[in-house]
């Protein structure tokens, strides 16, 4: 995608011999055929051949290896299970993709501090397992969790289904240890509630591998609630499930889950999970207690008064694990179901304000119409993020430019509607225009700054996550809203 | 007060590099290491902006006072869940920028974790917009939740969003004669099992623990745990909350940030602990407080002291030569020219 950089001219002949004299054979990929599988990550729309793999099997060597590219002025473009959804670690032409994969090992689950110290290519799921004999386990839980790594959750700031209620990737994680591109290593965080100076661990998680790259994480462990039930409800209009959604909330209720999904995506998951789901609803809301079991039939009660207040044509309440876990494995399968459905499907990721979200499907549907292709909705509706699965035909000329478009349009109205382009899958490449419409030129030029400060000759992930000024004054020139021009201080090219 | 103002004030403080003060109701003059430059007064620019209730979250300008947020909140059931102090008038500005959270902050999260959003007003004098309203927003670096305690020396937080949340349905609070050591010990055995614990305070023999949730849930689990049942519980929280308790008396206070779990301390002082034993507080004039801190892998601030001793050895712990490195770079990035709150939080900025 992106066209060679001028900024790095990288010798792939002399890269080759340095990264050889550092990391074990076997941890280093070179030929063509060995880079291929790395040319994408989860957005496969968006693809590049790096110059060489690297796969590192301990923290030392993920310092030699950075040092290295900072000597030689190679880009450095980090990946976990490479499951992200923005192509954030979409390989850069001239650099070298660092795997943190083999770095796997969960060092230390400790009962009675309630953490985890896991190395970055752990898998999200197996935190949570390895903690579930002590009757803990890790909140935030991502749908591709038995695949995503740590490392990834805290690049792109992960959410999950449960977020509402226990938090994001940030509000989860107390420690990391990072390398910066000059090989230094840098203690963020620690295992006390906080650390003196400025919360440099915020400002890391979700910084989608920008400012330095993690080879440590200290995770908090939450007890595992006695009970969890799930209350499902059938909407007739996808409005009133928006309305039940913020009457819930105004109600005092904080759910541990609370999702949408409209008619287009329950069609394509129920055959695919039989979760239950009504087919004839214009929308469901999952809805989730947990906590003892008394607290979940308080919970349980008032949801159920609220639904039926707010107009739901059904309801029903799981009577058993098994019968939660299918409620939810429906919504957990919802892309792979719709990527049944479809050839090629693209995933948007756009926050609004709750109440507006009568108002943002309306225009999405009048959206499918503009641009003549399907979408299928589904939503974090706790906490307003919307995941519309846009669907299309890559073999199809211009199917993939008018997906493209349809997703940009979405972002850009989540703007609009007082919201934000992404909500947990990050910028990556893929929101690098949209970021131009969410900021102005100043909290950009901040942002560089701040980049500046981690990594001065830019060779941490270069090209994603922040747009270039000129990048934005040539977006802007293209997309002139009301003939008012965002960066008008910028000379036009 | 208008924006402009404001912007005005520190534009000029730009280029003339005059060194300001920031300062809302002063309510934490005491806490910091250097108080140094000009007074800026931001109390004045006050007032909620937007309060949606069912988007939970409230957008207030600096100078707008905690207690009025909170009455406001109230209203409506809801409320600030890390329970900052409120002291005397302190406002929303200060509180975010010194980064304090009051009991609940154990169960429900830090000041930081409420965070949504700033409009800041940085060190030349330009007002950037970082976060927003919404839950959820991983675009750009998260620049609002790192001004969270950075102690007004990265730019003047002109107006702030915070998430708010429901108030608990019911509240009671236990008593238990314990020990330091037993205290310890049974905080962390609750806290890896699902108790709807919301706060504890530990002092001189004597533990208390609210419980917050559903009514079910708080019954439950007090009869779970035992204890006696404290009256005039609301007040203790309160005491606790603005730090009023005789615990907190003392001239020279150490507040030290620990792994909850960690045993009692070789220091001699310990005057209380709060937030499931992760947070204890020391007073006098303590010899190795900082290694003693460190070497259990926490730190010590010094909380409350003459100035001259706070300037002496810095309010906070020092730190590593890459990490203090990286600050610098950090700050010059808001305030290249080192205007604003210099030396408040290190001497070197």
């Amino acid at each position: 995608m992106t066209p060679s950089d001028p900024l790095f001219q990288t010798n792939k002949a002399v890269l080759a011999a340095r990264l050889k004299a550092i990391l074990p054979a076997h941890c280093l990929l070179i030929d063509e055929e060995d880079l291929r599988p790395y040319e994408c990550d989860g957005l496969t729309a968006y693809r590049e051949l790096p110059m060489a793999v690297c796969l590192p099997e301990n923290e030392a060597q993920v310092v030699e290896v950075l040092r290295t590219c900072h000597h030689l002025g190679v880009p450095v473009v980090a990946r976990g299970a490479g499951t992200g959804l923005s192509g954030g670690a979409m390989p850069h032409a001239q650099g070298l993709v660092l795997s943190l994969a083999r770095l796997n090992k969960i060092l230390r689950v400790d009962r009675a501090a309630r953490l985890a110290v896991v190395q970055p290519g752990v898998r999200n799921l197996a935190v949570s397992e390895a903690a579930a004999p002590f009757g803990l386990y890790y909140a935030p839980d991502p749908s591709s969790q038995i695949a995503c790594t740590l490392g990834g959750n805290v690049a792109e700031n992960s959410g999950g289904v449960h977020c509402l209620k226990y938090g994001l990737t940030v509000h989860n994680v107390l420690r990391i240890r990072v390398v910066s591109i000059e090989g230094d290593i840098l203690e963020i965080g620690s295992e006390a509630p906080d650390a003196p100076g400025y919360d440099l661990l915020a400002l890391l998680i979700g910084s989608e591998g920008m400012l330095g790259v993690v080879t440590e994480v200290t995770l908090k462990l939450v007890p595992k609630p006695e009970l969890a039930q799930v209350v499902m409800a059938s909407f007739n209009e996808v409005g009133k499930a928006g309305d039940a959604v913020a009457a819930i909330i105004a109600a005092g209720i904080i759910p541990a889950g609370l999702e949408m999904m409209d008619k287009a995506a329950t069609a394509a998951v129920e055959p695919y999970v039989k979760a239950g789901y009504d087919l004839n609803a214009a929308a469901i809301l999952l809805c989730e207690s947990d906590g003892t079991p008394e607290e979940v039939a308080e919970e349980i009660s008032r949801v159920t008064e609220v639904l039926t207040a707010t107009g739901a044509s059904g309801i029903k309440v799981s009577q058993s694990e098994a019968e939660r876990v299918r409620f939810w494995a429906g919504r957990k399968a919802a892309f792979p179901a719709v990527g049944r459905i479809t050839p090629d499907y693209y995933c948007m990721d756009g926050t609004i304000p709750r109440r507006r979200l009568a108002e943002m499907l309306a225009a999405i549907t009048a959206m499918e119409d503009k641009y003549k292709l399907r979408c299928a909705n589904v939503f974090h509706a706790g906490d307003g993020n919307l995941h519309p699965l846009i669907m299309y035909d890559a073999a199809k000329p211009g199917e993939w430019a008018r997906a493209e478009a349809f997703g940009a349009e979405i972002l850009e109205l989540s703007v609009a509607l007082g919201g934000s382009i992404t909500g947990e899958h990050g910028v990556g490449i893929e929101k690098i225009n949209q970021m131009c419409v969410q900021y102005k030129t100043p909290e950009l030029e901040t942002f560089h700054r701040i980049k500046a400060a981690f990594d001065e000759t830019g060779l941490l992930n270069p090209g994603k996550a922040v747009p270039s000024l000129h990048r934005c004054a040539e977006y802007g020139r293209m997309h002139v809203h009301h003939g008012e021009t965002k960066f008008p201080e910028l000379e036009r090219f | 007060m208008q924006l402009d103002e404001l912007v005005q004030r520190i534009t000029v403080a730009y280029d003339n590099r005059t060194l300001l003060r920031i300062r809302g109701a002063g309510s934490k003059d005491f806490y910091g290491s250097m108080l140094a430059g000009e007074l800026l007064e931001v109390a004045d620019y006050r007032g909620v902006v937007a309060y949606e209730p069912s988007e939970l979250y409230i957008t207030a300008r600096c100078g707008t006072p905690i207690g009025e947020i909170e009455a406001l909140l109230s209203e409506r059931g809801q409320m600030l869940a890390f329970e900052p102090p409120r002291f005397s008038g302190a406002t929303v500005g200060g509180c975010i920028a010194a980064g304090l959270s009051g009991p609940r902050r154990q169960q429900a999260g830090a000041v930081r974790d409420f965070v949504l959003g700033v409009k800041l007003i940085d060190g030349t004098g330009q007002v950037l917009d970082f976060g927003g309203q919404v839950m959820k927003n991983v675009a750009g670096y998260d620049v609002s939740r790192l001004i969270a305690g950075s102690m007004g020396t990265l730019g003047v937080i002109a107006e702030v969003t915070v998430k708010v949340l429901p108030q608990a349905v019911a509240e009671q609070t236990l008593c238990f004669a314990l020990n330091e050591g037993e205290a310890i010990s049974r905080l962390n055995q609750w806290g890896g099992q699902p108790l709807p614990i919301s706060a504890s305070f530990w002092h001189d023999g004597q533990l208390w623990l609210r419980l917050s949730g559903a009514r079910a849930a708080v019954e439950a689990a007090s009869r779970k745990l035992g204890g006696s049942v404290a009256v005039d519980a609301q007040k203790h929280w309160n005491f606790v909350r603005e730090q009023t308790h005789p615990a907190f008396a003392s001239p020279q206070l150490w507040r030290l940030a620990v792994p909850s779990n960690a045993p009692s301390l070789n220091l001699d002082g310990l005057q209380a602990f709060e937030w499931g034993g992760a947070l204890r507080w020391y007073a006098g004039d303590l010899e190795n407080v900082r290694e003693e801190a460190a070497r259990i892998g926490g730190h010590a601030v010094l909380y409350r002291a003459p100035e001259s001793q706070r300037c002496r050895v810095g309010a906070f712990a020092p730190l590593s030569p890459a990490l203090l490195a990286l600050h610098q770079r950090l700050k010059k990035t808001f305030d290249p020219k080192g205007i604003l709150n210099p030396g408040r939080l290190y001497a070197e900025f």
